[in-house]
């Protein structure tokens, strides 16, 4: 697994460097113009989140009904990561909101549930940290809790009236804009999966570490 | 068998609590302090801040059973009682009903206190429509509890488990008390709103039955030390 880290890290710092120049030269959108742009990583990181979401929800899982602790450490990975990107959406999303509504935040229902999700997942990092003995089952309950508040996320997305522009603005965006975003997306993916190669890296030398302490104890 | 096994557990935590009646006063007590102090931030020359009844009664309500949950816990936790409760040869998620269903009913009777008296203090018209309403209490108090009783039981062993309870609980139940208040604000308008009232409802029972089969299923693993 280390053979990839130099090669993919150079991969992912040449995308982010060149990623400006893609988001610059995309056309402006008709109605919105400049702030627009906010979109190129907005989003990505909204869908760095939710892949985030994904593998700590079933990496606890398994770690709580298989007893798998290599799981355990990339649910752990995938946590603080969820937590990262989130932080990403909710500090771009009202810069964008500010622009297009005229307020930071609009108690809307996607940023409230987005706001709830990104607090399940610290309230995940913190039970890891502090919980003491046992934490790790703790924390991995609290995921798989977290991971089954997500549908009801889109659920209400449909029920209550929204602001916020639909999930089906993807599919409807311009030529030009089209290979941008996705550019981002890919980008913001491949940054994803550097720093969880290598935050599990990290768990698992530490793992590696305590056992040889208790190996050489005895 | 797992019935059973459910109301023996339910009827154990009865009869110490009939016999203290410690958890029930204190919880009481806390409910009806909390209300007054909302009610001193809200009420305003006598009148009441307009839909603000539904949100306090829902607070003092998520308020108390953090509390009754921290508690009754703690009981096991002080008698040392609840690895003999998980050594018992019973199955495990039938000793989580009779604690989900414990709590449940003690939840029911501080609402039952809770509710004329958000009545009386903030002037709501609390009892217009009285079945819509309990449907509301009774689904979003279950929701509440299935993720509660799961929680607390799970933090017993940890050392900061008076802190993680509500760090853990609120963020997950929010689907609960968003629906319960939208619900009860529904009831609250002049013309009662039945339809949304009745939506909340579904929503709610959606999220008991998905919250309650995960904490079925996760209780077996999570009390396994």
């Amino acid at each position: 697994m280390r053979k990839i880290f130099t090669p993919l890290t150079v991969l992912v710092a040449l995308m982010f460097v060149y990623a400006p120049v893609m988001i610059a030269n995309a056309p402006y959108e008709s109605t919105m113009g400049l702030v627009q742009k906010i979109f190129y990583f907005h989003v990505p990181a909204w869908w760095a989140m939710f892949t985030g979401v994904l593998i700590c929800g079933i990496g606890s899982a398994m770690h709580l009904f298989r007893r798998a602790p290599a799981a355990d450490r990339l649910a752990a990975a995938a946590g603080e990561l969820t937590v990262l990107f989130g932080a990403i959406g909710l500090v771009t999303g009202p810069l964008w909101g500010r622009k297009a509504w005229g307020v930071w935040w609009q108690w809307d229902a996607r940023l409230t549930m987005a706001l709830l999700l990104e607090l399940i997942f610290v309230g995940y990092l913190l039970v890891r940290k502090y919980g003491g003995p046992g934490s790790d089952k703790l924390g991995a309950a609290m995921a798989v809790f977290g991971m089954a508040n997500v549908p009801f996320v889109y659920v209400s997305v449909n029920i209550w009236r929204t602001v916020h522009p639909k999930t089906s603005v993807v599919p409807t965006l311009g030529p030009g804009m089209f290979g941008a975003f996705w550019y981002s997306v890919l980008s913001f993916m491949l940054l994803f999966t550097l720093l969880l190669t290598i935050r599990f890296h990290l768990e698992q030398q530490r793992a590696e570490l305590d056992r040889l302490y208790l190996a050489e104890e005895e | 068998m797992f019935l059973k096994v459910a109301l023996l557990v339910l009827r154990k935590d009865f009869a110490i609590e009939v016999r203290s009646r410690e958890i029930l006063f204190t919880t009481l007590f806390f409910a009806l302090s909390c209300v007054l102090v909302f009610s001193f931030a809200f009420v305003k020359e006598g009148e009441p801040l307009e839909d603000a009844a539904s949100g306090i009664l829902w607070i003092a309500i998520a308020f108390a059973g953090t509390l009754a949950l921290g508690r009754t816990f703690e009981r096991e936790r002080y008698g040392e009682t609840l690895r003999a409760l998980l050594l018992a040869p019973a199955p495990r998620p039938a000793i989580y009903v009779g604690k989900l269903i414990g709590i449940v009913l003690l939840l029911v009777v501080a609402e039952a206190l809770l509710v004329p008296l958000v009545a009386l203090l903030f002037q709501a018209t609390l009892f217009a429509r009285p079945l819509l309403l309990s449907g509301l209490l009774l689904a979003g108090t279950i929701g509440f509890c299935a993720v509660g009783t799961l929680f607390a039981a799970m933090l017993v062993r940890a050392r900061t488990r008076d802190v993680m309870l509500p760090i853990l609980l609120y963020p997950i139940t929010v689907p609960v008390i968003i629906a319960g208040v939208r619900g009860t604000s529904a009831l609250l308008q002049a013309t009662p709103d039945e339809a949304a009232a009745t939506m909340w409802i579904a929503l709610l029972v959606c999220f008991d039955v998905v919250f309650v089969t995960l904490a079925l299923w996760t209780f077996e693993p999570l009390m396994t030390e």
